[in-house]
């Protein structure tokens, strides 16, 4: 094969993002620390998850540097997952809804350790 | 007869899709290894949908996993410590792998070698804190794959199926990574001309597993 698909790039910016991962760990454990709820909760936990995810992908698995056909081809299909988990928001809230229509509200008491 | 003109030929999509010969511009083995991770992100995907699904159906209260997951060192019990831990060697055995692949291709053996070794040592620690989770989980808690005591029946199943299919991936990672590793250090990749594109490969593999665990982390254990 003539193409250099051999990927080399400074080591520095590999400790750079190795770095970064981790202190984007250590803020969304810090979410759950903290004891943020709601809205708040949500959204850190989407932001840096997407960070950690997307600096893994492009760097680490030097996605960055790939040609375009090979980015549409891996990151697109994913999209039909988005789908999904819009078509099953909507039926676990109808069964969610049924459940309660017919067998009432929960009557379960946890216990907690 | 109008010329067609494919102007961007140097990283055209349209120019690569069109070819005649080869779609994908990189040795057989990355591009193989990139569909490869393709169907599993949907094998995970579709899991923690699934979860998802379940979870917001249940009508008895999801089991808060904060709780569920905090471990006590003699004083009060710290939220989520061991799950934090476990991420931690996860995002430290990407780096080891990621200098793993750049020694590779620097042709620097043995420092490849050791550092395959280590992200190899790194996931062994996971799976090993993770059969620790799940001892605690079911003998302690009493959490089964069709009910617990702490609140949704859901909770097991969904719990145990996840983080399953992550560990077998992390076990087999391991040794995927023992093998390559191997090879770099007896010089099977200079013989037989497949290079050092061998490491990145699987590289590649241990990134997506480490990416996974992004995922299940933010939703299963954060959520």
């Amino acid at each position: 094969m003539a193409q250099d698909s051999g990927q080399e790039h400074p080591i520095s910016l590999y400790f750079g993002i190795w770095g970064l991962l981790f202190v984007l760990s250590f803020f969304s454990y810090m979410v759950d620390y903290m004891n943020f709820q709601g809205g708040l909760r949500w959204t850190l936990i989407l932001v840096f998850m997407f960070l950690k995810a997307g600096f893994i992908i492009a760097i680490f698995m030097h996605l960055a540097w790939e040609r375009l056909a090979l980015k549409i081809v891996i990151l697109g299909p994913p999209v039909a997952l988005m789908v999904l988990v819009l078509l099953m928001t909507y039926e676990s809230n109808y069964t969610f809804n049924t459940r309660l229509e017919f067998s009432g509200a929960s009557t379960m008491q946890p216990t907690h350790h | 007869m109008s010329e067609v003109v494919l102007t961007e030929t140097e990283s055209g999509a349209v120019a690569d899709f069109s070819t005649d010969k080869q779609t994908f511009q990189v040795p057989w083995g990355k591009a193989m290894m990139w569909f490869f991770l393709l169907s599993d992100t949907f094998i995970f995907g579709s899991f923690l949908t699934g979860y998802m699904t379940v979870r917001m159906s249940a009508r008895d209260a999801w089991p808060v996993p904060s709780e569920v997951f905090a471990l006590s060192f003699g004083g009060d019990p710290i939220p989520l410590i061991l799950i934090a831990i476990m991420t931690f060697i996860l995002i430290s055995s990407s780096g080891t792998m990621a200098m793993a692949v750049k020694m590779g291709y620097r042709g620097e053996k043995n420092k490849a070698f050791w550092l395959m070794l280590a992200t190899a040592g790194f996931g062994l620690m996971f799976v090993s804190m993770q059969a620790f989770e799940w001892t605690k989980l079911i003998v302690d808690d009493g959490v089964r794959l069709w009910s617990n005591p702490m609140g949704a029946s859901q909770f097991g199943s969904t719990f145990f199926m996840i983080t399953g299919f992550h560990g077998l991936h992390v076990s087999a990672g391991v040794i995927y990574l023992i093998v390559v590793a191997r090879r770099v250090k007896s010089g099977f990749y200079d013989r037989t001309r497949g290079n050092y594109e061998m490491v990145e490969i699987a590289g590649l593999y241990w990134h997506f597993v480490d990416l996974v665990w992004v995922f299940i982390f933010a939703f299963f254990y954060l959520w």
